[in-house]
């Protein structure tokens, strides 16, 4: 029964935002949506902060500046278009990460280090 | 206003010659607060979350600006008045009305839409560039480094609202004609801001102050720049202007400012959170 009820309730919810009337020029949807990534003054990379809506490079760093950088979080903004960002698919993960378990030849540890390199 | 031929500076009187410091810096305080209270007034409102974000801290850097000259002028004040109660940065931003604010009138028109209120904030921050470039060097130490703080602050709000200009000028039908109407309403108060009164005057002359004949056609030139990449109309020569705002003569909307900004602190003197 309560299966059923959520199943009408999404409905309802989906027919509501079909009939919403055309949203005027420049609605959000039609802003491309950017990925910032911050690099602070004691770091050497450039971290993922989060993401953002901009119609244009210019904007997205100055709305990442805005945003991410109010507490003196960075000193260096990179900026890229989500789009362009390809990720691996989590669902392969098995296939690609899992064959690097079980070849240990791969990692330098047969080195027999004399006592005096101990430290190294 | 009749517009007066030839330079409009009646002859400084002593009184005001004495006072001049204190009111120079409250007319910059004032020109901030009454900006910042208006960019404010979108927080919450923004057309988009960023840009809601953006004016907000426009509206917090001018405040800043606001305090530090609020409080060189309690400062000034204070050291004339012997055995009368001090006064500080509060009572002249809150415990004023609308006569004795010296802010130009460009300040306090109303947002309107988007195109207004980044043409004034154009309009505005481009004029504060000039002004604060030239006042790093005034001989008021005071009013040097608070300047030289602002500077970089205004270097942004030009970079974001001319920016905007060109987005919404070069931009859809509809952004275009917004453009045009906000300069329809907006260029006649830009005069104001170059128009020098009695106090601005003697700080010029006491090499504490900016010269705005100076700074009036380097602002009209790059306005004009972004104005013509914006596929705007540049601006021409005008013979009227309005003014009166930086000796307290404003237009109505000053007084339902201050009756919003100013309640908390008239109906509640003194209190703390």
């Amino acid at each position: 029964m309560q299966h059923k009820n959520k199943k009408q309730i999404s409905v309802e919810k989906e027919n509501k935002n079909s009939q919403l009337p055309d949203c005027p020029s420049g609605a959000r949807g039609e802003w491309p949506l950017w990925e910032v990534f911050i690099r602070s003054k004691q770091g050497m990379d450039h971290k993922h902060a989060g993401s953002l809506h901009a119609a244009d490079a210019q904007m997205a760093i100055e709305n990442a500046r805005d945003v991410y950088t109010r507490r003196m979080e960075g000193i260096s903004i990179w900026v890229v278009e989500s789009k362009y960002i390809h990720a691996s698919d989590p669902a392969e993960g098995s296939s690609l990460y899992d064959p690097a378990n079980d070849k240990i030849y791969r990692h330098p540890t047969f080195y027999h280090l004399p006592d005096e390199l101990k430290n190294m | 206003m009749k517009k007066k031929p030839g330079p409009h500076i009646s002859k400084t009187s002593k009184k005001e010659k004495q006072d001049f410091l204190e009111n120079y810096t409250l007319h910059m305080a004032d020109d901030a607060l009454i900006l910042g209270h208006r960019n404010s007034e979108w927080t919450g409102h923004g057309p988009i979350l960023e840009q809601d974000i953006a004016i907000s801290n426009i509206a917090l850097d001018l405040i800043g600006q606001a305090r530090n000259f609020y409080q060189y002028a309690a400062d000034i004040i204070n050291k004339k008045r012997d055995g009368k109660k001090k006064i500080d940065e509060d009572i002249l931003a809150y415990h004023r009305d609308v006569w004795d604010f010296k802010n130009c009138l460009l300040a306090e028109q109303p947002n309107g839409d988007w195109a207004r209120t980044i043409l004034r904030q154009f309009f505005f921050s481009l004029y504060q560039f000039y002004l604060y470039e030239q006042l790093q060097y005034s001989k008021d130490s005071t009013i040097a480094a608070i300047s030289e703080k602002a500077i970089r602050e205004v270097s942004y709000h030009v970079k974001w609202s001319g920016e905007w200009v060109i987005r919404l000028g070069d931009g859809t039908e509809e952004s275009h004609q917004r453009m045009l109407n906000a300069m329809d309403d907006l260029v006649k108060f830009t005069g104001e801001l170059f128009r020098e009164v009695n106090y601005e005057q003697e700080a010029f002359n006491k090499k504490t102050g900016a010269n705005l004949s100076e700074l009036k056609p380097k602002w009209e030139q790059k306005v004009n720049i972004i104005l013509k990449e914006a596929t705007l109309p540049i601006l021409a020569d005008r013979k009227w202007d309005l003014y009166g705002g930086k000796e307290g003569k404003h237009t109505e909307h000053l007084g339902y400012i201050l009756a919003e900004m100013q309640f908390l602190q008239r109906a509640y003197p003194g209190c703390e959170w």
